[in-house]
């Protein structure tokens, strides 16, 4: 297994991935990388593959073709305990936080290090509240996830991701759910994340407005395939009708009504 | 549209799709017994759950199966004359049949259903795929600590069972029929022997296995059922399944235990 710390080569190197679900396909011959210390944003519409995209790059599933290399590792050919090693260096904060319902926040935020480490638990409980302190959860260190609002769930489950100071942080949705106040709160301190303390942040999201703000690179995902791949600048400016159609979040197809969806409808379905 | 034989056949594979499934998750998960380090701390929070918070539900049904127990049988003896071996009836039913079967029964329904959902639901909401993701691997922490506490706790808990009905008995046989203590307790000393032992111990621990294989196993790999969705109607799905499943398995597991061993 290679180490985790690479000096030079992309974090995340991605081949001819394709993927399928239930006998569809999901993703077709995707290929790209993601450099050190970037932040980058894949975008999609819904079913577009992109959460499968991120299982993929996590090692949550494996592709039916391709390669994912994560910090020189090439998840679909490396044993289980082999990835287990390289999940020591990742940070994943799910949609919901995905937090423990039998634990308290901070108990959560302990539980990497409990498993993985041979620090003493006072050391791991200041280094927890440490990483409470940084989402702004200290007060509620005590509390059960289900006393926690939408964007509390994922502070702490953000807290518990980068509390072994991953290399690689992945969010799944970060803004999924949250107001705008709340959803910028977010977006800062991701670009805190990756400023602060050096780490590649991948970002899965429809969110327009968080990835245009946050992102180095966008990559625009679209029926399985690579729509656009560039800058903030490459993508806001491409001439792709599919890329502008996304940005200014124009519908696909326009959508019959009245009289005119009567006459659509096919004979079998009056 | 299919054939009623397409459906059976497809029926068919999928069952047994799921059974081997269902197999390489108990190799996966008792493999460990041997080669991973144990989660004391997880271990004893579920025997307390499965075993210390059944206690009061077991003891009251088996007295109370005791009660019925003595009370039918005291009705077909009493017309051959033979009330004398209420004791040895009593004994036998709970120690053979009645203690294993309904402690079983009692512990899906309680334990077993609330560890099913309990799985369910981290399985719908990421919780398993976050531990994986924290390099925790979800069957050691979660998995193996659930099956070591049912297979303490059952037994322990059909002996309660078994020794909380033999009062129930006693109380219907020598308090309500004045029965003699000394008949009741020296019939059941004289029929009830190490082999009958055995045979309950044995069971305790086959229904504990199938019990806890059957809850974990059918939430814990419900993401790899493409028929059930996740969320409230997934979760209520599997754990219906799983309690009907395992009844009916240490029903079944009652029968061949009893034929291998009688």
């Amino acid at each position: 297994m290679e180490a985790a710390n690479q000096s030079d080569g992309p974090v995340i190197q991605v081949e001819g991935l394709s993927s399928h679900y239930g006998g569809k396909e999901v993703l077709r011959d995707v290929s790209f990388s993601v450099t050190r210390e970037e932040i980058f944003v894949i975008m999609g519409a819904s079913g577009s593959g992109k959460t499968t995209l991120m299982r993929q790059l996590i090692g949550l599933s494996q592709p039916a073709q391709g390669s994912v290399t994560l910090l020189g590792n090439d998840l679909t050919k490396i044993t289980k305990s082999e990835l287990f090693e390289v999940r020591k260096h990742i940070g994943v904060a799910f949609q919901g936080g995905a937090l423990i319902n039998s634990m308290s926040v901070i108990e959560n935020v302990e539980l990497p290090l409990n498993q993985n480490t041979t620090l003493d638990p006072s050391t791991i409980r200041i280094m927890s509240r440490m990483k409470l302190d940084m989402m702004s959860l200290r007060d509620a260190e005590n509390f059960m996830p289900t006393q926690l609002s939408g964007g509390m769930l994922k502070r702490a489950g953000l807290a518990r991701a980068v509390i072994m100071d991953p290399n690689v942080l992945f969010f799944d949705e970060p803004s999924a759910g949250l107001d705008p106040v709340t959803s910028a709160e977010l977006d800062e301190l991701i670009l805190g994340l990756r400023n602060a303390l050096g780490m590649t942040v991948v970002v899965v999201t429809h969110e327009l407005e968080s990835a245009l703000k946050i992102a180095d690179r966008i990559m625009l995902i679209s029926d399985g395939q690579i729509l656009a791949l560039g800058t903030v600048d490459d993508i806001t400016h491409s001439k792709d009708p599919e890329v502008q159609a996304m940005l200014q979040r124009r519908v696909r197809d326009r959508v019959p009504v009245g009289e005119e969806y009567l006459d659509h409808l096919t004979e079998d379905e009056l | 549209m299919s054939s009623p034989l397409s459906s059976i056949g497809r029926g068919t594979l999928i069952a047994l799709q799921e059974l081997g499934r269902m197999g390489i998750f108990f190799a996966m998960v008792t493999s460990l017994s041997v080669r991973a380090r144990w989660e004391i701390k997880v271990v004893v929070q579920q025997l307390r759950f499965v075993g210390a918070r059944s206690v009061v539900v077991v003891a009251v049904a088996g007295g109370f199966v005791g009660m019925v127990v003595a009370l039918q049988f005291y009705d077909t003896l009493v017309r051959f004359g033979s009330v004398s071996l209420l004791g040895s009836a009593v004994g036998l039913s709970l120690v053979r049949e009645l203690g294993p079967v309904l402690t079983g029964l009692i512990v899906i329904g309680r334990a077993g259903s609330a560890t099913c959902a309990e799985l369910g639901i981290m399985r719908s909401d990421n919780q398993i795929d976050a531990l994986e993701c924290m390099a925790i691997d979800p069957v050691r922490y979660l998995l193996f600590p659930r099956f070591v506490a049912f297979t303490l706790a059952v037994p322990l808990l059909t002996a309660i069972f078994i020794v909380v009905g033999i009062f129930g008995g006693w109380f219907v046989g020598v308090a309500v029929f004045n029965l003699s203590a000394g008949t009741y307790f020296h019939s059941m000393a004289d029929s009830v022997v190490g082999h009958d032992l055995n045979m309950g111990f044995t069971k305790s621990i086959a229904f504990s296995i199938i019990i806890v294989w059957i809850c974990t196993g059918k939430s814990f790999l419900m993401h790899l059922n493409q028929s059930i969705v996740f969320g409230a109607e997934g979760v209520s799905k599997v754990t219906t399944d799983a309690v009907v499943a395992a009844s009916i398995s240490i029903l079944f597991a009652d029968y061949i235990i009893s034929a291998l061993m009688l």
